[in-house]
């Protein structure tokens, strides 16, 4: 008789930091102290807090722990599952929170108070292999209502009245877009799951697949019974390994129980759905390209309209919609559209989960509804940047997104306002930048990835990008005029107005949102030939101050270059011709006496 | 899968079995199972009460956890029924049979076996 559940995070984040060894490691000593009859170890998806990876919690007291290695475990399994001591020291108990042990507070950390789990309601509930534990928490009881009780026109308007919108980053409604499907006959129609997941630091679409991914095939029969579909893809980066074995697992489930194939519920709807993988090409998160991908082509975008819910996949109607879009639409449809659009904004109802990364305490995944400020998320949820730096920047959308200053923290969260403040929903990656990030450096990384990424089909993206890389490595070098300000501006609105696809068109975000809110930094860079934040190498000195250096030649020693030359217990000097601004020299010293200007 | 009746009947046989890892029970039985319970025979006491909770279909309104040492150490096993609201009763020098009791007469029933308190010598 099982007494007690161990849930360790089988997500990528804690599988990267050793949890696959703890979870072997803690099933032989449950059976090495006799107690593997009763206590069960559940492998399950992300739990969020990835900076405090692994991540192992104990129920029934709900005791979580973290930062769990291999030998702490022989000490979990004797004091707390065998006598029932917590272990103390392993205890997640954030700082500035005195909060009593144990218990049942996990949702009481200022980590998880504020969020509301939907898409992620499953992650670190349920093993994401047992379709049965998915059954257990009301899993496919959406499915079975919309089968045996609605017409299709009924759920799309359903997931119309809830006011669900894209969740990939364009935001369009999602019950529209199935209506549109719906209303074009056809012999074949289908239905794709967006989950190529390409944008720098965004990880949300990866947590739901390996925490919860029967919710997506769940909702994906949905979506098909709603337009009349008959079959569905999920398209998925082979990058994903983890997700694309647990959706094969789900897969296998689901059609041996029947929730997938023909006659599901025993009503004559049939539906299945099959992976095809994708080679991690950015441009094949958009939705044209993704079609022309799964094809058999190279993935290149093509021009709408046709939509792909007029002439889609093998020219057939087809919607395309994203992982985090998908996962909400069982909820919807079991707890309904009034419980659904009672959160959120006018114009966006629901929750959004964000990637938090970069510099930031809590490195990990939240949602949270829309509406809520950057402040909570980044301050309250996020637990604030490291050292005590101060924020200088957020950086939502990826490389089609912008960056949003501190003069906006305020701002409520949604499509519209992060579209006003110059920067975009995108799919959900927000990197934290601090006062050591240099924003021209910022927009040159997310330039050099779309440079990277253009898959060349047409001249704005093609060149354009290419040249606006270039103007940017001038001023990072030095080189750069006011003129060139002017110049780059004008280029991001060209390529804007004439790139082909969405990638194209929203390539010059990172630069405009810089060149608007931090332009001062860009004149630095150009005028006095400076950067502020002391990142681009070309533009610093390192320069040792006499009065503090007291000759201890340690610099010297360091030094790669031999660049540094002085006389014992006398002031050095960094020949700054031959300096190659490793910081080597900065670092060592013992007396505070060089710095970097 | 045929019909919302076999939907049903996986999800009723499941919901007890992830019911342990929703943490909102209204009561929570507590062993003592430090040294000196286990010593005394708490093991067996503990699975009992696991085992007769769910047996009961108590499963989503009680919980079974263990504790540490509480110092009355003579009268192990020792076994507090904590309620919402309630005051907590703590039954001493407990056995599989006892526990039994407790979970049909107390936890289902409502009303403590007062005869296994720590009040009554």
């Amino acid at each position: 008789m099982i007494r007690s559940h161990v849930l360790v995070c089988g997500g990528t984040g804690c599988t990267s930091s050793g949890s696959p060894a703890i979870r072997e490691h803690l099933e032989k000593e449950l059976k090495r102290q006799g107690l593997d009859e009763e206590i069960k170890v559940v492998q399950t998806g992300c739990f969020g807090l990835c900076a405090l990876g692994p991540i192992m919690i104990v129920y029934p007291d709900g005791t979580f722990y973290s930062r769990v290695t291999e030998d702490d475990v022989t000490e979990i399994v004797s004091e707390h599952l065998l006598k029932g001591r917590p272990v103390e020291r392993l205890i997640y108990n954030p700082k500035d929170e005195d909060m009593p042990h144990g218990v049942t507070s996990l949702s009481e950390t200022p980590f998880y108070k504020a969020q509301k789990r939907i898409a992620l309601r499953n992650c670190g509930v349920i093993d994401p292999e047992q379709i049965d534990e998915y059954i257990a928490v009301d899993g496919y009881l959406a499915l079975g209502k919309v089968l045996t009780e609605m017409t299709p026109q009924q759920v799309i308007d359903l997931i119309k009245a809830s006011g669900l919108r894209g969740r990939g980053g364009a935001g369009f409604p999602t019950g529209t877009k199935w209506q549109f499907a719906a209303n074009n006959a056809a012999d074949e129609k289908f239905v794709i799951c967006n989950a190529d997941e390409g944008d720098p630091g965004a990880f949300m679409d990866r947590s739901v697949l390996e925490g919860d991914p029967h919710a997506v095939l769940e909702a994906m029969v949905i979506a098909g019974y709603a337009i009349g579909g008959t079959h569905g893809y999920i398209y998925v980066r082979a990058e994903y390994p983890i997700a694309v074995k647990r959706l094969k697992i789900a897969i296998e489930q689901a059609r041996a129980y029947g929730l997938l194939g023909k006659n599901i519920f025993g009503t004559n709807f049939s539906f299945d759905v099959d992976i095809r993988l994708g080679a991690g090409a950015f441009v094949c998160g958009e939705e044209t390209a993704l079609m022309t991908s799964i094809e058999g082509n190279r993935g290149e975008p093509r021009n709408k309209p046709p939509f792909p819910a007029v002439k889609g996949l093998f020219a057939k109607p087809t919607i395309i919609n994203n992982v985090e879009t998908l996962a909400n639409v069982p909820q919807i449809i079991v707890q309904g559209p009034e419980w659904f659009s009672s959160m959120g904004t006018d114009c966006s109802k629901g929750t959004k989960v964000f990637a938090l990364g970069g510099k930031i305490n809590n490195t990990g995944l939240v949602e949270i509804p829309m509406g809520t400020t950057l402040r909570q998320i980044l301050f309250e949820i996020g637990g604030g940047i490291p050292d005590g730096k101060a924020f200088k920047a957020a950086q939502t959308g990826g490389p089609s997104g912008g960056c949003i200053p501190a003069e906006h923290l305020d701002t409520p969260i949604d499509y519209e306002n992060l579209k006003a403040i110059g920067s975009m929903m995108g799919s959900g990656g927000l990197i934290v930048m601090d006062e050591d990030n240099c924003m021209v450096d910022i927009a040159r990384f997310f330039l050099e990835f779309t440079v990277d990424e253009s898959c060349g089909k047409c001249t704005p993206c093609r060149i354009g990008t290419r040249r606006l890389l270039e103007m940017l490595n001038k001023i990072i070098e030095g080189n750069g005029t006011l003129e060139d300000l002017d110049k780059m501006e004008e280029l991001c609105h060209y390529i804007t107005n004439n790139a082909l696809c969405g990638l194209g068109q929203t390539a010059p975000n990172p630069v405009l949102s810089t060149l608007r809110y931090f332009r001062d930094e860009y004149v630095a860079h150009v005028v006095e030939k400076r950067c502020p934040a002391g990142v681009c190498k070309k533009l610093l000195h390192y320069e040792i101050d006499p009065n503090k250096c007291t000759g201890c030649t340690l610099c010297a020693r360091k030094c790669p270059v031999s660049c540094i030359a002085g006389k014992v217990k006398e002031p050095h000097v960094i020949d700054q011709s031959k300096c190659i601004k490793c910081g080597a020299c900065m670092e060592n010293c013992k007396f505070g006496a060089i710095s970097k200007k | 899968m045929k019909s919302l009746q076999e939907l049903a009947e996986i999800r009723d046989k499941m919901k007890g079995k992830v019911a342990l890892r929703e943490g909102h029970n209204d009561i929570r039985i507590v062993v003592g199972m430090a040294t000196c319970g286990i010593a005394a025979g708490a093991r067996p006491v503990l699975s009992t009460l696991v085992e007769e909770v769910e047996k009961q279909g108590l499963g989503s309104r009680a919980i079974v956890s263990q504790t540490g040492c509480i110092g009355i150490c003579r009268l192990e096993p020792i076994v507090e029924v904590f309620e919402a609201g309630k005051e907590k009763v703590t039954y001493v020098k407990m056995t599989p049979e006892k526990a039994k009791q407790v979970v049909k007469e107390h936890i289902k029933g409502g009303t403590p076996v007062y005869e296994y308190t720590i009040g009554e010598k």
